[in-house]
Formats: C-alpha cells, sequence, structure tokens
C-alpha cells in the first residue's frame, strides 16, 4: 500500500530532471517547489475552501444529525436519503449538475461558489460520523438536564455538545480532507477566478511526470499524515472513553 | 423520567395556547434541520432536476435557452461509440472490484482472524491511512512506476526481463483503480469478518470438515452480506472514477466519467448528452445502491 507513496517521496529527492534513473541526492525540487508562486496561491484558495466549508457544515452537519436522531416527522426517509446523497453519487454527476445550476441562475462562478458546493458533501460527511456517536450516546443524559431546569438550549450546549466533541471534530478533519483532495467538483465551479491546489496538480501531470510535484507530494502527504494521526487519535480516545 | 422523547417543551401548557405550544413543538425541528435541508435542497436537489431537465433537450449548449423535449440525448447514448465507452467503463469497475476483492479478502482475512489480537486495530488503520492522502498523487505515483522509463521497467530490465508498457492502457487503469479503491474494501470486509462466530469455525473443524470446506461453507456464506457491501461499494466508487482513468488510460480508455467531462469542460460541449449521461451514471448507481439495500449488510454506516 505504501510502496508508490514512497517510491514517489524517494524520487522527490532525485537531481534527474528525468526521474527514471537515480543521480543523487539534491532538494533541487524542493527549492524550486517553494519558489512557485502559482502552487501557494493554489495552495491558499484550497485552504480557504476547505475551512469555509468545514466551518458551515460543522455546524450544519451537528444539527442535521441530531435532528433527525431526535424528530419523528413525515417525510423523514426521504430527507435522510437525500442527507444520504452526495456520498453515493459519484462526484461527476454532482459537479456537473451544480454547474447548470449555478449557470442557469447566472451566478457568477468565484472561490465562494466553491465553498458553497463543497459545503455540500462536508456537511453529509460530517452528519454521518456525528449520526455513529449519536447512537450511541445515552439519551438519559440530556432528559437528566432538562428534568434539573436546564433550558433545551443550555442542555444542547452542555451536555450533547461536548458529547458529540469528538465524532465532531473527526468528521471535520475527514470533511477537511476531502475538501482539499477535490478535483472535480472544484473544476466545475471554480470558473476562471479561483484554482485550488488539485486542480493546478492535475493540470500539470497531465502533461507528464514532473519532479516538483513529486516534492509537492512529499509535503502533502506528510500534512496528511498529521491530520490522519490526530483523528485516529481522537478516535481512539473517543472509543477508550465510551468503553470505560 | 417524564417522557421519553425529550421534546423541548418548557411551555406550560396551560397559560399558553395551542398554537403556540404547537410552534414550540415545530420550532425545534425547524432550526435543526431547516438549514441543511435548504443547503441540500439548494445544491442538490434542484441541481440534479435541472439536469434531470436538460437531458430532455436536445444538442443543447451553454447560454442556449431550454427550448423543446424530446429524447434525443438518451437516443444518442445507444451510438456504438458511446456504447463503448459505457460498456468500458462498467468493465473498468467490474475488474477494479474483482480484483480488490481478491487481493482484499485475504487481507481482512488476515487481520480479522489471524493477526494478534492487539495488533488488530493498527494493521487496520495502517491499511486505511493512504486513503487521507490525495487520490490525484496516488494516481500520480503510478505514472511514475508504470511509464515506459518508470520503476517498474527500470526494475524489470535490471533482471534481464522484457520490460512492460502499461501506462495508457487498460492495464495502468486496473492497477490504479485497486489501488485506490482497495482500502474500502479491506474496511468493510474486516467489519464483516470480525463479527464471524469463530465457535462456527471450530464447530465445522470438529466436525470433520476440511479447511477449504470450512472456508467455502462457513466463513463464505458468513460474510457474503460483507462482501456484497464491499463489492458494491468499490464498483460505485470506480465506475464515477475520473482521476485514475484520465491520468492512467490515455486516449484509448475513455470512461463515462471523462465523457460527460468533456460535455462540460471539454473540447466537445453539448450539455444535453452530458446532462443525460449523468443521469445514466446516478441510475445505475441508485440501482447498484438499491441492490445493496436489498440483498446486502443493512447497515447503513457501510456506506461510508
Amino acid at each position: 500500500m505504501y510502496l508508490p507513496i514512497l517510491i514517489l517521496a524517494f524520487y522527490s529527492f532525485n537531481a534527474s530532471r528525468f526521474s527514471a534513473t537515480w543521480e543523487g541526492f539534491s532538494l533541487r525540487w524542493y527549492s524550486t517547489l517553494f519558489n512557485d508562486s502559482r502552487i501557494f496561491a493554489a495552495l491558499q484558495d484550497s485552504l480557504a475552501v476547505a475551512i469555509c466549508a468545514v466551518g458551515v457544515s460543522a455546524v450544519l452537519g451537528t444539527l442535521m444529525a441530531v435532528g433527525l436522531a431526535r424528530y419523528r416527522f413525515w417525510g423523514k426517509g426521504l430527507y435522510r436519503g437525500v442527507s444520504y446523497l452526495p456520498l453515493i453519487i459519484p462526484d461527476i454527476a454532482i459537479a456537473v449538475a451544480t454547474l447548470v445550476f449555478l449557470a442557469s441562475f447566472a451566478i457568477p462562478l468565484s472561490l465562494w461558489t466553491i465553498v458553497a458546493s463543497h459545503i455540500v458533501f462536508c456537511l453529509a460527511y460530517v452528519a454521518v460520523v456525528v449520526s455513529t456517536r449519536l447512537s450511541g450516546l445515552n439519551p438519559h443524559l440530556e432528559e437528566a438536564a432538562l428534568d434539573l431546569g436546564a433550558t433545551p438550549t443550555q442542555a444542547f450546549l452542555k451536555v450533547l455538545l461536548p458529547e458529540l466533541m469528538p465524532a465532531i471534530v473527526s468528521g471535520c478533519l475527514l470533511a477537511f480532507v476531502l475538501s482539499m483532495d477535490d478535483l472535480l467538483i472544484s473544476s466545475f465551479t471554480a470558473g476562471g477566478g479561483a484554482n485550488t491546489l488539485p486542480m493546478e496538480i492535475f493540470s500539470r501531470v497531465r502533461t507528464g511526470v514532473k519532479p516538483d510535484i513529486n516534492a509537492l507530494s512529499v509535503v502533502l502527504i506528510l500534512g496528511s499524515g498529521v491530520l490522519a494521526f490526530v483523528a485516529e487519535y481522537i478516535r481512539y480516545r473517543g472509543d477508550q472513553r465510551r468503553s470505560v | 423520567m417524564s417522557t421519553s422523547t425529550p421534546t423541548p417543551s418548557v411551555v406550560p401548557a396551560k397559560t399558553s395556547p395551542g398554537w403556540q405550544r404547537k410552534l414550540s413543538h415545530l420550532l425545534g425541528p425547524l432550526a435543526l434541520l431547516g438549514p441543511p435541508g435548504v443547503w441540500l435542497l439548494l445544491l442538490l436537489v434542484v441541481p440534479t432536476l435541472l439536469i434531470l431537465q436538460l437531458s430532455f433537450v436536445p444538442g443543447i449548449r451553454p447560454g442556449q435557452p431550454m427550448d423543446g423535449f424530446g429524447l434525443g440525448n438518451y437516443l444518442n447514448i445507444f451510438q456504438p461509440i458511446y456504447l463503448q465507452v459505457i460498456w468500458r467503463s462498467v468493465f473498468f469497475a467490474l475488474g477494479s472490484t474483482v480484483l480488490t476483492l481478491l487481493l482484499g479478502f485475504p487481507v481482512a482475512y488476515w487481520i480479522a482472524l489471524m493477526a494478534p489480537k492487539r495488533w488488530q486495530n493498527l494493521l487496520l488503520v495502517g491499511f486505511i491511512l493512504p486513503l487521507w492522502t490525495s487520490s490525484l498523487l496516488r494516481a500520480y505515483a503510478w505514472i511514475t512506476i508504470l511509464r515506459p522509463t518508470g520503476v517498474l521497467n527500470s526494475f524489470l530490465s535490471t533482471l534481464g526481463l522484457p520490460t512492460l508498457d502499461l501506462l495508457n492502457r487498460s492495464g495502468a487503469v486496473f492497477i490504479g483503480m485497486s489501488y485506490s479503491f482497495l482500502p474500502y474494501m479491506v474496511l468493510v470486509l474486516y467489519a464483516s469478518l470480525e463479527k464471524l462466530d469463530r465457535r462456527l469455525l471450530e464447530a465445522a473443524a470438529d466436525l470433520g470438515a476440511s479447511a477449504p470446506q470450512t472456508f467455502w461453507k462457513v466463513t463464505v456464506p458468513q460474510t457474503l452480506p460483507g462482501i456484497a457491501a464491499g463489492c458494491l461499494l468499490v464498483f460505485i466508487a470506480s465506475l464515477g472514477d475520473f482521476v485514475v482513468p484520465e491520468l492512467l488510460g490515455g486516449a484509448s480508455s475513455m470512461t463515462v466519467s471523462r465523457l460527460i467531462y468533456n460535455q462540460f469542460l471539454g473540447a466537445t460541449r453539448n450539455w444535453g448528452l452530458g446532462s443525460s449521461l449523468s443521469m445514466v451514471l446516478i441510475l445505475a448507481v441508485s440501482i447498484s445502491i438499491a441492490l445493496l439495500i436489498r440483498y446486502g449488510d443493512r447497515d447503513p454506516e457501510s456506506f461510508s
């Protein structure tokens, strides 16, 4: 599983431009990379999109998960079904639909249209992770708070929310990684105004192997490795606390 | 405990009129489910309905008004050239599914039943960790390996073996897709194998079944829902995949998702055809999901 990633990393230190043969250790591609303003601009766009989208999705996704767990209403099955759709429908179909939607209402494409479309799937992932945690919670805790005179808002903020926090955080991390990774939905909703990191990488590697992209991969993989570690650690802690 | 369902009914019943109580009952669900619902409606449901509508407008191009109604776009799909693309996508998806099953089952089996208990979690995490890295970069890594002057061929030629020309062919797509989606398969199969009742295996062995007999008659039937879920998950993911066929497949392996992409962002723009292809893709995925719910694991978490 790790071999391709390791090979990628290995060749990022290769001095040769045509990286089939090893021509000695060099940090040349890293310096090229760090002087590449396009990459940095793209990284900035990607981070802006991911942070905004995840921030909104954290709130909306949690509300949705709690709402779906708590209330019974007409059309609930349909609502739940729609909330699963972004996880199931292929990216390309969502991307196309969003583009057509934006075009038919003459909404100009920009960074914000990317954010809006990323919220759709981030929201769904956060909701799924939080729902899983909710189903394992003790429902009487919140009732007890209500019985002891807390207002529903207090009970939600002081009892339920802290219990859900590990799930919200790991849902957000997952959504963040997916948002940073998304190529298709961004490409379709970006227009000329914005350029995310996957879009930049895609347009470069399409024409072949680029050693500076290898270097970029190493940096990104280290970054996502740290995120993955944090997420797994939170999950591990959450599991332990639950089993106590 | 006064109520079994914690409804936010702090309004005293006697002093407030009925409609107000009703309102406060509605307020909770509305506040929680309203905003995400509106968002999904606006940016998911309405757009999907729009491309459904668009798919019935023949030969529409960007900027044109939606005039006319016809099945032209759908009939267009039945041209041999597009049918071939659809068939190839299904072929890639099926092949990758079979490959991940063949590769993933032994791994999941080993982690779930044979590895030491305290290593299980770590092994599993190790296996799904690559999912956290960019799918684009994981596909790109295979270009480095498979291209004619790549790692694999340098390795083969140092061994004195003939080199392989894999990149930009179907083989590379199979490799890339299986590599991308193997973690999902392992994850789902592991969840299923872990629940397997080991006493059944022991009972089978005690009753004189050979190891292969136990495997085929006890293990496989017991984990069939998991196998179905894993296969459909990988099938759906690879059917809609764009990055792997685009980067590794070359011009000869056009798939449905690449075709749709071209109808909207590429040189040949035909929104009507693109929309109808999207609807076909959504339909195919929906059918797979329906099959999964009908015959597979009834656990909605297995989607995620």
